[in-house]
């Protein structure tokens, strides 16, 4: 079969919904697709474990620690779980980690902010998950299955990040009036982060012909974030805070909430590395990792010696 | 007199539950980062059933967070041990171990207290301190017969820690009253079961037990190393900067 014949059949199986398995045949643009976002989306899990962790030594009750560091282990498992399944693209997760490392990869640049005071932990849960949630509820459908599958396992646990997030915020919000300040200050630093987390405007996205006619991505950018603008506003009237947009406002013939401007050149900045921590987020993956060096090295010349022994016996 | 015996128990949870929790994104894979995390909920969630059950106790009716939280050092009652830094992976994984062994054994013991809630309380937790008694066991072997970096950084901790060791041991007033009452372990009396254990598990790790024993003491008495205080003002940080309030 020549490779036009190959491509034809590919495309005729992702439009009958049919989802593509590690061992089909693929267009190497579509694994090199599904390489670089799947791997983006586990180090954005891992990274992502950073800002949180931030807190869990300060969390302000024994409840709250529990979930925090209950809802930072979920994100390493699906760290593990992403790193696995992109793994069925032939890559390792040892060159998906340097890539990282060497700053060849991407993760979540939300995850360049900083974290400075408690609510901000609600913040990520809410916003920063709940923009995480609106992308990954839509990539449940994605063509390929393991990346289909592993987004299906993943989401149901993110909701539960979301609620928790949600209620820290709830919590606050009723509480004394530094609480609410807290609240609302950590509101005004993570809103428009969380809005650029869905990407580029249609308008200026790369990669999302291609990706759109493979159903590797299913809804826009600016519909994914359309959907969590019109969410976020109900759900802020709940909590008496503010969303740090003046023009935010309900649009009768959309039917949708209007939104003001979004601050590219600071998105750019952060994405190319020039964001307030993200020199420190990858010296500490960096750091973790060389400083754990001599344990994988142990592990596995103990694991050798043990089979060695075994052998003989 | 029973409250106290349970401050105590659960002070030794807590503290080790936040230096483990300290871990949480740093781990040397993903894997074990997932392991110190899950070890460290167990721990925090046995110290949350201990300091309820010592609020129902407290003449000053304290609730879990009030006893965890807002304490002056010297009223923690947690085994020196337990509050020693993460230095690196070796000493983490070694004073796990030291301490699951013991961990397991006074557990096993109050599974049989007269003192129901606090039995109770131990057979649910036995269950947890079985897998972390694996897992820092397995490590120790790993790591101290693995390579030579690894085996010498393993005996290094060894050194740094096993003067800790003894105070597990030590029996305070209070427990030898509660021991007549059928109600704590009789700690003593665990030492030569855990010694047996440790000894084994370092003679197949090949790490040699330093000269000079145990001799560092005073966690059980409030008296704490430097490190404590430290560790407390991180986690007291929240509840002191903004008293009496709801999180």
């Amino acid at each position: 079969m020549d490779e036009k014949e190959l491509l034809n059949r590919f495309q005729a199986q992702i439009d009958a919904e049919i989802k593509i398995e590690p061992k089909d045949w693929m267009p190497d643009a579509y694994r090199q697709t599904l390489i670089r976002q799947m791997s983006q989306h586990a180090h954005s899990e891992i990274v992502g474990m950073l800002p949180e962790g931030n807190w869990v030594t300060r969390a302000p009750t024994l409840k709250r620690k529990a979930i925090l560091l209950a809802k930072i282990q979920d994100e390493a498992g699906h760290g593990l779980y992403l790193y696995s399944a992109t793994e069925t693209l032939g890559i390792s997760r040892q060159e998906m980690i340097d890539a990282l490392h060497e700053g060849r990869a991407k993760y979540s640049s939300v995850f360049n902010y900083p974290t400075l005071n408690w609510a901000d932990i609600g913040a990520i849960g809410w916003l920063v998950d709940g923009a995480a949630i609106m992308n990954q509820v839509a990539l449940m459908r994605t063509s390929y299955g393991p990346y289909s599958r592993a987004m299906i396992r993943i989401c149901k646990e993110e909701s539960f990040h979301q609620r928790q997030g949600f209620d820290i915020l709830y919590t606050l919000s009723r509480g004394s009036d530094e609480q609410k300040a807290m609240a609302q200050d950590a509101l005004n630093r993570w809103w428009w982060p969380s809005m650029m987390m869905f990407g580029p405007h249609d308008s200026e996205s790369t990669h999302s012909q291609q990706s759109t006619k493979w159903k590797i991505k299913r809804k826009s950018n600016d519909e994914l974030r359309q959907d969590f603008v019109d969410n976020s506003v109900q759900q802020v009237k709940v909590l008496g805070l503010t969303l740090p947009d003046p023009d935010l406002k309900w649009n009768e013939e959309r039917q949708h909430y209007d939104y003001g401007p979004i601050d590219w050149e600071e998105f750019w900045a952060v994405v190319k590395g020039r964001g307030p921590c993200n020199r420190e987020r990858i010296a500490a993956r960096k750091k973790a990792y060389d400083d754990g060096e001599w344990v994988r090295e142990a592990a596995l010349a103990y694991a050798k010696k043990k089979k060695a022994k075994e052998v003989l016996a | 007199m029973l409250f106290e015996y349970i401050l105590q128990l659960a002070d030794n949870q807590l503290i080790l539950a936040q230096r483990l929790s300290e871990l949480c994104g740093h781990g040397p894979a993903l894997e074990q980062d997932i392991a110190i995390t899950n070890i460290s909920l167990d721990l925090i969630g046995q110290s949350r059933l201990l300091f309820q059950y010592a609020g129902k106790l407290d003449e000053q009716h304290r609730n879990e967070d009030q006893l965890a939280f807002l304490r002056p050092e010297k009223e923690y009652r947690n085994l020196l041990l337990v509050e020693q830094p993460n230095r690196d992976f070796a000493h983490v994984v070694l004073r796990q171990y030291l301490f699951d062994e013991f961990n397991f054994l006074n557990y096993s013991g109050l599974t049989n207290s007269k003192d129901e809630e606090l039995a109770a309380i131990a057979t649910k937790s036995l269950m947890e301190v079985k897998y972390h008694l694996r897992f820092s066991k397995n490590w120790v072997l790993r790591l101290g017969d693995g390579t030579a970096i690894s085996h010498r950084k393993m005996q290094d901790a060894l050194n740094n820690l096993w003067m800790y060791a003894g105070e597990m041991f030590e029996k305070t007033a209070i427990e030898r009253d509660l021991v007549k009452a059928g109600i704590a372990v009789d700690v003593e009396q665990l030492m030569p079961t855990w010694k047996e254990s440790v000894m084994s598990t370092l003679k197949e790790a090949t790490l040699n037990i330093p000269e000079g024993g145990w001799y560092q003491s005073g966690g059980k008495k409030g008296v704490h190393s430097e490190h404590l205080g430290h560790l407390l003002a991180e986690m007291q940080f929240m509840q002191r900067a903004y008293p009496n309030l709801t999180w």
